[in-house]
């Protein structure tokens, strides 16, 4: 008797939200009424966005079968090979050679050699050139990798944040890197937005978010944004936003490292300028000190230099806070635009979210309170919501809304709007704002355009966005070629244009001629980007490699897990429970551990998994006994048992959870 | 010779044949999403061609359809159905945004009955303001006289407290004036809301010419403000 097949149920595909942050990235998901950031396989929440091009193996006869690495183990390589690695690539987003003057006195971008005015950004890793958005895309596929891994399922559809000033330019080259990372972008989400979301719903909980008026600063790693948003009945409709897209935590790192830089010349005789490992060093250095300022009243820097001398300096926080001041203050200014623009004065805000690793620092928490007139009024800045992670969740909860996939987000609605007034350029070189900034989005405008010419066929349009009345001083967005108008007169054509913007801020064009009714053929030159051929090819062509690189990954994976349990493992003698183990356990988990070390360096990544269960297996007694002796520094012990837990039974030997030590990357 | 924009009665829902009552966006009864419409903007809000407006009902009306017509909603949706959502969404925050504005509102309505309003935007100059307003002839030569004076002052570094006390009797002076105008152009409105074709006809020109005057006026106070702010600094 011939059972029947169940039919199959179809799968719910995820959608995930991501930050792909100047610093770090995350991906987060809706779980039931919550959004929760999906961890990696090292246990931490943030991917530092750092991406490094390795070689898997030197020994290896086929030329430079090149790999990158992403996020903690790219980091290793910023320091130990910097010419291969880069990080805060989101500053070079949708930018061209023109803009990115100042960034290259500050950080270390190794450009190509040919740029032309215009063109999108080619940058050298090795002997590599990668555009903006493909180093963007490899940290996204690695966030997609991690969902992967956490639902045991594929994820193909996401909602990605961007900062809320970030221009057209920008965008595209966002969504072009999610492209090329195999995520359909269903929407672009502006950051502070998105914290908006995590933090309304967080308080519709408690059954506070009705009607009121909120203020977002956003002070991240290379971006500042402030939005204004009237939160009502789960709409949640932003008022004005203003920013700076080359502002953030980096500038006080590259302002603290300038200023060590001068003083180890003054005083060691020694310019670390052109030692590029040096200043990543330093700049490590410099970055630690900067955060044990936010809690510490002072920090110390105690740095090796080339020659073997040391430089050492206390740093006091009040030194630190006059130093930066000049930047913090940078974000004044939009503040202001952004409450003029929305029509209220600063004590109308009532309540005001911190987002960003920087906001941390208490020279920020006493400006904010300044500008939006706080304490004055009995009112404290909201921070429950982690300010690294609030991002993410905002995505997740709009990934919910679009999945309709959530009970808690059924009624939730953004309406957001455009940073820049969008203009096209005219006679004289003057633009002509056709719509204005801070326009709610979609949101679209109507023109009319004629030829010059007898028998044109041809009429290019050139728009630009910004507030400036010069199209000199405003941004090329793109230049429209609308091809095939039917030969006329000159001035007789009637060709109504319309430009939409839709609800990821981004531009969509068509063309009509109202006489002939014909719709005119677009074609369109994106200023620092790439057409959609181009983006097609970058697609491809990582699927050329996917193979190989899915080979090359899952061994490095491998690898990574075998060192965590093996330098657990090496550290177990000094522990007091070492001695409770009769000597067959001991021999046991010597050999389990030579054999693992041994196997780690080949490329057999089953073996290597199979001798990394083993090891784990012959410790789980003594990481018992550990616990039992409550020895503190067995902390990896102490995964180590809770990774046993989960591990289960011997049968599901075959999937490896990793033991999880502390996220942060060690910088021992 | 009338030149007002006659947009054609939004058609039947397709869907249910059922008149568009409210909005020409959404069938008021079997709720389906309108193709992307040559409605108006006082269409898209089902309201009356009325310069007078309950601004409160109208940001409700606007949340509502939002939630119904916004893209997000759309996600999941036909390629299609994306498209007629992008549009009506477009078309809804456009006309949010013209109607729930005093002024926008009353030279929309008046370009929609087929006057000529509003800056010409090619670039080629704010026309039809470059005329100070024909009573004020005197004052505006005055002022601008005094704005001259200020900019050359503070060119070389110079200071005037008497200038610039002038100045900012001025700009009061002027703005009181741009209330006079506000309030004349709200009775106008009324009059244009209650009246007869006729009285509708007088109500417009007058709005016509009030809002040129008053961005004459606008203009002058902003550049008053502009000169007085660099003093401040």
């Amino acid at each position: 008797m011939l059972e029947e097949q169940a039919p199959e149920k179809p799968v719910q595909e995820r959608i995930v939200g991501i930050d792909l942050g100047t610093t770090n990235s995350l991906v987060a998901y809706m779980e039931g009424s919550q959004p929760v950031v999906i961890p990696g396989v090292d246990g931490s929440n943030l991917v530092p966005s750092i991406v490094a091009l390795d070689v898997v193996d030197p020994n290896d006869e086929t030329p430079s079968r090149a790999t990158v690495t992403v996020g903690n183990s790219a980091r290793r390589a910023l320091i130990e090979n910097p010419e291969r690695a880069i990080y805060s690539v989101k500053r070079l987003m949708g930018r061209g050679m023109e803009d990115i003057e100042e960034e290259l006195k500050l950080f270390p971008f190794r450009l190509a050699d040919d740029i032309e005015p215009g063109e999108v950004l080619r940058i050298r890793l090795g002997d590599k050139t990668f555009t903006p958005s493909e180093i963007s895309a490899y940290i996204l596929r690695q966030l997609k990798r991690n969902a992967e891994r956490y639902f045991g399922a594929p994820v193909t559809k996401a909602v990605i944040t961007v900062p809320a000033y970030f221009n057209d330019a920008q965008r595209q080259a966002t969504r072009d890197a999610g492209r090329m990372a195999g995520l359909d972008v269903l929407r672009l989400v502006n950051e502070p937005t998105a914290a908006a979301l995590a933090y309304g719903l967080d308080r519709a909980k408690e059954g506070g978010g009705k009607g009121e008026t909120v203020a977002v600063y956003d002070l991240g790693g290379g971006t500042f944004d402030i939005s204004i948003l009237k939160l009502n009945d789960g709409i949640f409709e932003v008022i004005a936003t203003n920013g700076d897209t080359h502002l953030g935590g980096d500038d006080i790192d590259n302002l603290l490292l300038a200023v060590a830089l001068d003083e180890i010349r003054n005083e060691h005789g020694v310019d670390l300028r052109p030692h590029a490992d040096a200043i990543q060093a330093l700049r490590k250095a410099v970055i630690e000190a900067k955060i044990t300022l936010s809690s510490e009243p002072v920090a110390k820097l105690d740095i090796e230099l080339p020659d073997g001398d040391r430089y050492q300096r206390e740093i006091p926080r009040e030194v630190y806070e006059q130093l930066i001041r000049p930047v913090l203050e940078r974000t004044a200014g939009p503040c202001k635009q952004a409450l003029a623009d929305a029509g209220i004065r600063p004590d109308q805000i009532e309540e005001l979210v911190l987002v960003g690793g920087s906001t941390r620092i208490p020279a920020v928490r006493t400006l904010v309170d300044q500008i939006f007139e706080l304490s004055n009024r009995g009112k404290q800045p909201h921070t429950e919501l982690n300010p690294d992670e609030v991002v993410a969740l905002g995505a997740a909860v709009q990934a919910s809304i679009l999945a309709g996939s959530s009970t808690a987000t059924e009624e939730l609605l953004l309406l957001d709007v455009t940073p820049l007034s969008l203009g096209i350029e005219a006679l004289g070189g003057v633009v002509a704002k056709i719509i204005q900034r801070n326009s709610t989005i979609p949101a679209s405008a109507n023109e009319h355009f004629t030829t010059g010419v007898d028998g044109q066929t041809n009429v290019a349009i050139h728009v630009l966005q910004g507030e400036r009345e010069l199209a000199a001083d405003c941004r090329s967005l793109a230049r429209f070629d609308l091809k095939g108008i039917p030969p006329m007169p000159a001035g007789l054509p009637r060709i109504e244009v319309k430009f939409l913007i839709d609800a990821n801020g981004i531009l969509q064009v068509t063309a009509r001629e109202q006489r002939s009714g014909l719709e005119a053929n677009i074609e369109v030159k994106p200023t620092y980007g790439l057409t959609d051929e181009q983006v097609e090819t970058m697609i491809l062509d990582s699927f050329d490699h996917a193979e190989t690189d899915f080979e090359a990954r899952q061994l490095i994976e491998a690898r990574i897990e075998a060192d965590t349990i093996l330098s657990a493992v090496e550290k177990a003698p000094a522990s007091p429970a070492w001695q409770l183990l009769d000597e067959d356990e001991k021999a046991r988990i010597k050999a389990a551990r030579v054999h693992l070390a041994a196997i780690k360096s080949g490329h057999d990544m089953q073996a290597i998994r199979a001798a990394t269960t083993a090891l784990d297996q012959t410790t789980r007694n003594f990481a018992e006994k550990m616990m039992e002796a409550a020895v503190s520094g067995a902390m990896r012990g102490k995964t180590m048992q809770t990774a046993s837990e989960e591990l289960g039974p011997a049968s599901n030997a075959n999937e490896i959870s990793a033991p999880h030590p502390f996220a942060r990357a060690e910088f021992d | 010779m009338s030149t007002a924009s006659t947009t054609s009665a939004p058609a039947a829902c397709w869907a249910c044949g059922a008149a568009p009552t409210t909005s020409a966006l959404l069938c008021p009864d079997c709720g389906k999403v309108q193709p992307a419409s040559a409605a108006d903007y006082f269409q898209v809000f089902g309201l009356e061609r009325r310069l007078n407006l309950d601004t409160s009902a109208l940001e409700r009306e606007f949340h509502r359809l939002s939630r119904r017509l916004h893209p997000d909603r759309f996600a999941r949706a036909s390629a299609g159905e994306q498209q007629w959502s992008l549009a009506n969404t477009a078309l809804l925050n456009d006309a949010y945004r013209a109607l729930r504005d005093t002024l926008q509102r009353t030279e929309y309505l008046l370009r929609l009955e087929g006057l000529k309003i509003g800056e010409e935007h090619a670039g080629k100059g704010k026309s039809a303001d470059r005329q100070p307003p024909a009573d004020l002839l005197e004052e505006v030569f005055e002022l601008n006289m005094q704005l001259e004076e200020m900019r050359m002052n503070q060119k070389m570094g110079e200071d005037d407290p008497g200038l610039q006390s002038d100045l900012t009797a001025a700009r009061a002076r002027f703005e009181s004036l741009l209330t006079a105008v506000d309030n004349d152009l709200a009775a106008r409105g009324s009059e244009w809301d209650n009246g007869d074709p006729a009285a509708r006809e007088r109500a417009a020109a007058s709005m016509a010419a009030l809002l040129d005057r008053r961005r004459y006026l606008r203009n002058l106070v902003r550049d008053v403000n502009e000169v007085l702010s660099t003093a401040a600094a």
